[in-house]
């Protein structure tokens, strides 16, 4: 079992990715599929890029075991209001900031959803937001 | 397409990089990265008027390997190096992206769809 855990920043651009980034090094040195591996840090860089661009700090979570990856990314921010809404693919609340590093197509959340098995959000008004993504990693399409 | 035809046809400059013989089979034009990240296409040329540190994370999760930058769009430092710790190659064109891409699809860049 491997365990992962690092600090997002919200607001910086300039560090959004690193988390993922790690991540992906050491997915590779596990020698996990190619194609799984790019699928997982996808949902991974979204999820971490939604923290900096949407909430104030968070956490992401990562635990490996031979047969799947349990990816937890836990926020404080102004949470998600509608969940169903924010889930459709175009619907986002992006600043203009954000929109100019690249982000705010409303793109992510359905496209995480698409990059793995399981996708959970909890989220409450005003404190913060958990997203919690499983992947198995032995279907291989 | 050979990276040294799409060189000569955009009269681009490889800002870093030391793939000049890779091949690339699509072409991909979009300034939002999260557009980007919906692809699944080995061999893919992002073209992109986006120059910042995340359009090299963008590449780096996406197995993109190979960037565009047109509109003479500059990449930093920071991209640079980031670009080269994850074996990015960064081209850049002065051309605008609507006759970057005219080219590029006139001389047989296939579109992602
Ligand atoms: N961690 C979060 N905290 C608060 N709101 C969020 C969070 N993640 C997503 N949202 C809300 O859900 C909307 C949709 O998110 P999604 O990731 O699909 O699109 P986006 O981040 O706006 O743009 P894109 O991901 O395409 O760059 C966001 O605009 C935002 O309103
Ligand atoms: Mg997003």
């Amino acid at each position: 079992m491997v365990k992962l855990k690092y600090d997002i920043e919200g607001g910086n651009f300039n560090r959004a990715g690193n988390a993922s980034s790690q991540v992906k090094r050491v997915l590779k040195q596990l020698n996990i599929d190619q194609r799984l591996i790019k699928k997982i840090v996808v949902a991974l860089y979204e999820a971490e890029v939604n923290i900096v661009a949407h909430a104030y700090e968070g956490t992401m979570e990562i635990n490996i075991s031979p047969e799947k990856i349990d990816m937890i990314l836990q926020d404080k921010g102004p949470g998600i209001s509608n969940v169903e809404q924010a889930m459709q693919e175009g619907f986002s609340t992006a600043s203009q900031k954000v929109r100019e590093m690249g982000f705010g197509a409303g793109m992510g959340l359905p496209n995480i959803k698409k990059n793995t098995d399981l996708m959970e959000i909890e989220t409450s008004v005003g404190v913060g937001t958990t997203l919690r993504m499983t992947k198995y990693l032995n279907n291989v399409e | 397409m050979t990276l040294t035809s799409i060189i000569e046809l955009l009269e681009a400059k490889v800002v870093t990089g030391n793939m000049c013989h890779e091949e690339v089979e699509t072409g991909f034009c979009s300034d939002l990265m999260s557009d980007v990240l919906t692809l699944d296409t080995d061999k893919m040329l992002l073209i992109t008027g986006t120059a910042n540190i995340q359009t090299i994370r963008t590449a780096e999760m996406a197995d993109v390997k190979i960037i565009l930058l047109v509109r003479k769009k500059e990449a930093s430092p920071e991209m640079i190096k980031l670009a080269e710790e994850t074996n990015i190659t960064i081209l850049q064109t002065a051309f605008s992206s609507f006759r970057t891409c005219g080219i590029l699809y006139s001389f047989g860049l296939k579109p992602v769809y």
